[in-house]
């Protein structure tokens, strides 16, 4: 057993001797190349050309786990869902942040991706908060308070961020725990800690500031850029986060945008309050009144608070003079589709396409051919269990991604009988 | 062909009035002629040359800055147009749209137009001009185009009614067409554009409608708003009905596009001639109504009169006027840690 072992590590270490001469020879750039070529995936058809390279059924396939692994976790009964939320995000700039794995080094590529996250997060959650908080030399400072404009936290974000010293989390904790302390109780407190760091330098007793976050009901989830670590495990699993690790930077990314949509919220979690809310009106074109954000006089397109009357510039806002929150409609229907979610679709094998007895074999709603290219044989699509219509691969992916309604659903008019009928 | 002879048309449902097309077409012959006339563009076009047309114009590929793909959406809902008392009928408003059709097409050779129509009880794809089954020519007094595209709306409306035949009559005065599903195939279409490579005509949507918004179609409508604003499709709208439209005034808006309300009905063709003909890029040379004053206030739930300042359930974002002790559409109680046996339950089901 030994002998062999030892043969076994001396074969593995002759091995990496004989690779570690060759690649002497190569340059940097060359040695990226060794183990992946991605040129060897291309292929050419009869007549010479290049064939596109099959992604579809591959991204089709990738997207439909995801989608099962979310609808497996919002089981059968609706559940709730965290709509107003205050989310506070730690960047962590300690001397593992300049790192160079990630190009052109973990620092930019995380500015790059939490300014694209902040976007699309006010898209999905129009009436939440974010605000900016970063860990240097040990310390935890925060960037930007809790506001829902996002150009103040990306201008905050793109000034020159340098990276330097240890990281702290607990330091980090104990700050987001102050600042998410004192909002109401109908919001969902949560902290996205991305994390670059392998160690974390603590004044105090880690598992003491986790029992405290835990207690104040934060959900902490972290994305690590390096490897696992127990710390950041067992916080998220304390809190009922989510713990991922990024593999590169396609993934650093992925991982960072499912944090957009809102999570499952537990009920003790935020007590259901009503707010009070005003739906300004827009101000008269040619008006003139100084407005409340910015201190000077302005003409025309503004809009009005309905309790004190002062003019603000642009919505979902907190009138600064009453405190009213300030939203329109249309903020409000955009977490609709939260609400409501479509139902995912089924996929139709080729065989069961061609065994039914559809007409055309199109696609409902963007009326594509749903045959295979070239050839006469039907290729893979979906069918909504509802209107029973066949959709193409893409429209499912765009249905159920961006669009949040199925076309064959809203194409049938359901008579106050026949709806009554379904739901019983 | 059209047959010779009265055509019914199958407006019908209920204690509605029955309308036939009249015996000729559409137009009376003596405009007809001069609307054609007023095209300053070669004739060969229309009817005789339209195959080859298509084929040239497969191989340009320069596709430059203003062609643009525009998909119309007309409302061919029953109940509005046996009940307008405005001065357009049916037949007159398929009239102007048609040659407002043609107009789009000989503006450039790269333009490409889509027409959806929206129904009551369904809707449909009438007219690609994209597709090879829809390129037709013919002889005749028609052009080519017209009668193809007044035979599939004739077909679509046989259809919407034999799937209406099996209700009863509506009970609510107001009945809407189903525009969250035409605006839903006409987003999946121009997504489809998308994927087709880097070069492709600029897509706009073109709402006709007459019918009053359908307020159980709202989430559907904003749904498809948002992802039109997304994917930066403008949605214009000419809105032929009597009271304005709070839905598409609101998607105008917030897409970018353009929401008109003609004055004069029987003028119809000028507004859309000089208004929703012109593509995108050039749009910012030109002064095009602006929307006069677009209303965002929310109405509430339990009264349905738009509000000021209401009260908003955390949960499920109900709007009420009053302070509730519960929410009518969640059922939670507001202000208190819900009970035991409903948090056991609800805390469950995440774990699994």
């Amino acid at each position: 057993m030994n002998n062999s072992e030892k043969k076994r590590m001396n074969g593995e270490a002759e091995e990496e001797n004989e690779e570690d001469v060759e690649d002497e020879g190569r340059d940097a750039w060359e040695r990226t190349y060794t183990d992946e070529r991605s040129w060897e995936a291309l292929e050419e058809d009869e007549s010479g050309l290049l064939q596109p390279i099959d992604n579809k059924a591959i991204y089709h396939s990738q997207y439909r786990r995801r989608l099962q692994s979310l609808s497996a976790t919002s089981a059968a009964s609706r559940i709730q869902k965290g709509l107003i939320r205050f989310l506070c995000v730690v960047v962590d700039l300690s001397k593992a942040a300049g790192e160079m794995d990630f190009k052109p080094s973990r620092m930019a590529v995380i500015a790059k991706h939490v300014e694209a996250f902040i976007r699309e997060f006010f898209d999905q959650n129009p009436l939440s908060q974010i605000g900016l908080v970063i860990i240097k030399d040990g310390v935890a400072q925060s960037l930007t308070e809790l506001g829902g404009s996002p150009e103040a936290h990306i201008k905050a974000l793109m000034v020159k961020l340098g990276c330097a010293g240890d990281s702290s989390l607990q330091n980090a904790l104990e700050l987001v725990h102050d600042t998410l302390h004192k909002i109401p109780s109908y919001g969902h407190r949560e902290v996205l800690i991305l994390y670059s760091a392998l160690s974390t330098c603590d004044p105090g007793d880690i598992m003491e500031t986790i029992q405290k976050c835990k207690k104040a009901k934060l959900r902490c989830s972290v994305i690590g850029l390096s490897a696992e670590m127990f710390v950041c495990k067992h916080l998220c699993q304390e809190t009922g986060g989510s713990y991922m690790v990024a593999l590169d930077e396609g993934h650093f990314k992925e991982l960072l945008l499912e944090h957009a949509p809102p999570p499952p919220a537990l009920a003790e979690f935020a007590i259901a309050n009503l707010i009070k809310m005003g739906f300004p009106q827009r101000a008269a074109e040619g008006s003139i009144a100084i407005c409340s954000c910015h201190r000077e006089a302005k003409v025309g397109e503004g809009y009005i608070c309905p309790r004190c009357k002062a003019r603000v510039c642009e919505l979902p806002t907190e009138c600064r003079f009453c405190g009213l929150t300030l939203v329109s409609s249309p903020h409000l229907a955009r977490s609709y589709h939260h609400l409501f979610p479509i139902e995912p679709f089924t996929e139709v094998s080729a065989r069961q396409l061609e065994l039914s007895r559809v007409a055309s074999k199109t696609c409902f709603s963007c009326r594509e051919s749903l045959l295979t290219p070239g050839t006469n044989k039907a290729g893979p699509c979906a069918a909504c269990t509802k209107c029973k219509q066949y959709f193409c691969l893409d429209c499912d992916i765009y249905i159920h991604e961006s669009l949040h309604n199925c076309p064959g659903c809203e194409s049938r008019r359901i008579t106050p009988a026949a709806a009554s009928a379904t739901m019983s | 062909m059209l047959k010779e002879g009265a055509i019914e048309s199958r407006l019908v449902a209920g204690p509605l009035v029955v309308t036939t097309w009249p015996r000729s077409f559409l137009l009376p012959p003596h405009s007809r002629g001069k609307l054609l006339r007023d095209f300053n563009q070669s004739t060969v076009v229309v009817g005789h040359g339209y195959a080859s047309f298509q084929a040239n114009r497969r191989s340009l590929i320069s596709f430059s800055d203003d062609v643009s793909l525009l998909v119309v959406l007309i409302d061919t809902n029953p109940f509005f147009w046996s009940t307008s008392s405005s001065s357009l009928n049916f037949h007159q408003f398929v009239s102007h749209v048609l040659v407002f059709l043609d107009l789009i097409v000989r503006l450039s050779q790269l333009n490409q137009i889509v027409v959806i129509a929206t129904g009551h009880n369904t809707c449909d794809y009438i007219y690609d001009s994209s597709l090879d089954t829809d390129q037709v020519t013919g002889e005749g007094e028609l052009p080519a185009l017209y009668s193809f595209v007044l035979q599939r709306l004739e077909e679509f409306v046989d259809k919407d009614e034999k799937l209406g035949a099996k209700q009863e009559g509506l009970s609510e005065k107001r009945a809407s067409s189903l525009l969250s599903g035409s605006l839903s195939m006409a987003l999946c279409y121009i997504q489809r554009v998308f994927r087709s490579g880097p070069l492709h005509p600029q897509p706009r949507i073109l709402c006709l409608q007459g019918s009053p918004d359908g307020s159980e179609q709202y989430v559907s409508i904003m749904n498809a708003i948002f992802s039109a604003q997304r994917s930066m499709v403008p949605i214009d709208c000419c809105y032929v009905g009597s009271h304005n439209s709070a839905f598409l005034q609101q998607a105008s808006y917030i897409t970018g596009g353009v929401y008109v309300k003609p004055q004069h009905l029987e003028g119809l063709y000028q507004y859309l001639a000089t208004v929703f003909a012109v593509d995108l890029h050039s749009r910012s040379f030109l002064q095009l109504p602006r929307p006069a004053g677009v209303d965002f206030r929310a109405s509430c739930f339990c009264h349905k009169t738009t509000i000021d300042m209401g009260y908003v359930c955390s949960v499920c974002l109900s709007i009420f006027c009053k302070h509730h002790d519960k929410c009518s559409t969640c059922g939670l109680v507001f202000g208190k840690v819900q009970s035991d046996a409903a948090s056991d339950r609800k805390r469950k089901v995440p774990e699994s």
